[in-house]
């Protein structure tokens, strides 16, 4: 499949481990754009190559959260202007990665960089998406081009019916456990299988999201009717579809069965750091936060909503509650699922990344521990290098949330 | 040209080379280099002096793209960056910003502290501190053509003025 895109966009025959020019079908950048763009003045060319396919959201500390912020925001806004972005998404409209699939952006076939490092996230639609730093943003702005490698391939097949409050989130962490966190450093990471032709696109997004904390270059789903369907209601455009041929070869195959997999958890301080809910259960909290790129969906939400409805979250614990977008927003609200959240004690949050990089927003104090629906439990990660984050499902987020302890959801 | 070694282990993250918290509020890469792996080894930034060269472990740079933890680094004075894998992001960032990355299988037997020659275009790495020396695969040559130019900004700045 990321051969297959590869050659597309280098308009040649490729084979991994090649060196090719692509041409690039879209680029996101979102905050780091401030900084991209006086990289891109530097290069002293006068316009970005196509306006049309460079996307940028503001989303990562939202509204600004100081004087700094408020200064990145506005050199955002004036280069947008001056380069005729139209595809300019300012803070109300939510994470970078939601934001892009819900408005039509990502297709299938089409080879997509961005500015950050869960770009991957684009390949549940079949697009090969990958991300890259500042310097190479600007230069892609300039040219419109980029060199890559072409990635040897790993097929993860994923089968069975998930159980009861297991989640795509779960079958994730899980892997990354098995491959561990260098374990598809630089490979393309197709997830197949019965159980992922049986998810939503959400669902698939959390896979191709954390195949980042495996070390992919990108991870990818094949293109089949549900892809179709989500598509068919967001965009109005033909696209191309580039699934793996039946033959295809691949580098290595995985296998895992999922049918009695257990609710996981990502222990301090490395996302490989994975255990069964039930080896940390107990564990005290002081924050919970369910939200990001991840895990803000309408989904995770709902699967959260359902645990906490009618409840009351621990007093000790501060449950925040970030939805990943305005859209994601007002449909928990007319849902009914904000309503619920906020009774039990929930703190909503504007769409953004909130405080997962540590910015802002439910920055953690020294000896605190917080579970998130995230994907990264860095020492410092959440502003504090003496503060501890596990990683998990959003039940699992709520679960714990109620009981002010690490708890298997499926006993709540 | 002998250099110090600073030797860290697996899996260092972009988040304690350069933690989230200062991603958008520091711009100066001066000032981001008084925050170079602040939350892994608080004493670098005193004692780095110019040249000096950081060896690691596997999968160096893990985590995200941030273009700083390269940044903080070289600003500091980094000169090379050794490990026995790099992640992909951070292996292109370095490239990018002048910074080159070298690969060496096994790091084991170099310590902190150890003084190294390194030669970048033959990959002629000399510990003259044990004695021992190795050679890496050097980079190649549309790479050392970015480096040498000082990043790709740059090369490509030189690239479009020559019409290429």
């Amino acid at each position: 499949m990321a051969e297959k895109i590869l050659r597309r966009a280098s308009s040649q025959e490729v084979v991994p481990g090649d060196i090719v020019d692509c041409a690039v079908d879209l680029a996101m950048s979102h905050e780091n754009t401030a900084a991209i763009s006086k990289k891109f003045k530097q290069i002293g060319v006068p316009y970005v190559w196509d306006p049309s396919k460079i996307v940028i959201p503001i989303d990562h500390c939202v509204p600004a959260a100081n004087e700094d912020y408020a200064k990145n925001h506005k050199i955002i806004r004036e280069f947008v202007k001056e380069q005729k972005i139209t595809n300019f998404y300012d803070i109300k409209a939510g994470v970078c990665h939601q934001v892009l699939c819900e408005k039509g952006h990502v297709e299938p076939g089409i080879l997509i960089v961005g500015s950050d490092s869960h770009t991957p996230t684009y390949g549940a639609f079949g697009a090969f998406a990958a991300g890259i730093g500042r310097t190479e943003m600007a230069a892609v702005y300039a040219t419109g081009k980029i060199w890559l490698k072409v990635p040897e391939s790993f097929k993860v097949i994923i089968e069975g019916d998930l159980p009861e409050r297991v989640s795509a989130k779960d079958v994730i962490l899980y892997i990354i456990g098995q491959l561990r966190a260098d374990g598809a450093n630089y490979k393309a990471v197709e997830f197949c299988g019965n159980t992922v032709e049986d998810m939503t696109l959400g669902s698939r997004m959390v896979l191709c999201n954390m195949s980042a904390e495996m070390g992919a270059k990108a991870g990818m789903v094949a293109f089949d009717k549900r892809t179709k369907t989500y598509l068919s209601e967001r965009a109005d455009k033909e696209y191309l579809i580039l699934n793996a041929d039946e033959n295809a070869v691949y580098e290595k195959n995985f296998a895992f069965g999922v049918s009695d997999l257990e609710p996981q958890v990502a222990c301090p301080h490395k996302v490989d750091n994975v255990s069964p809910v039930t080896d940390v259960e107990g564990t005290e909290i002081h924050q919970a936060v369910l939200g990001t790129c991840t895990n803000g969906r309408i989904e995770d939400l709902l699967e959260a909503a359902s645990i906490l409805k009618g409840r009351t979250v621990k007093d000790s614990v501060r449950l925040l509650v970030i939805p990943a977008s305005t859209e994601v927003y007002l449909d928990a609200l007319q849902m009914g699922i904000i309503y619920n959240l906020v009774q039990a004690g929930a703190v909503i949050c504007n769409p953004n990344c909130g405080p997962c990089l540590g910015a802002h927003q439910g920055a953690l104090a020294p000896g605190e521990v917080c579970i998130s629906s995230s994907n990264r439990n860095f020492r410092g990660r959440m502003g504090c290098k003496e503060a501890e984050i596990y990683l998990a499902s959003p039940v699992t987020v709520a679960a714990s949330a109620l009981t002010g302890t690490i708890t298997d959801p499926r006993g709540v | 040209m002998r250099r110090k070694v600073f030797k860290y282990g697996d899996d260092v993250n972009t988040d304690v080379i350069f933690p989230g918290k200062y991603t958008y509020t520091i711009t100066d890469p001066k000032e981001m280099a008084q925050h170079a792996l602040e939350d892994l080894d608080p004493d670098f930034v005193k004692s780095v002096k110019k040249g000096d060269i950081v060896v690691a472990g596997k999968y160096f740079g893990c985590g995200s793209s941030r273009e700083q933890a390269v940044t903080c680094l070289k600003e500091a004075g980094i000169s090379v960056i050794v490990a026995q894998s790099f992640a992909r992001i951070y292996y292109r960032n370095c490239i990018n910003s002048g910074l080159p990355p070298l690969i060496l299988e096994d790091t084991s037997e170099i310590n902190h502290g150890d003084e190294l020659e390194i030669n970048v275009e033959t990959g002629k790495i000399t510990n003259v501190t044990s004695g021992k020396s190795y050679t890496v695969n050097p980079l190649p040559p549309f790479v050392m053509e970015i480096i040498n130019d000082g990043g790709l900004i740059p090369h490509l700045k030189k690239e479009l003025s020559h019409g290429r």
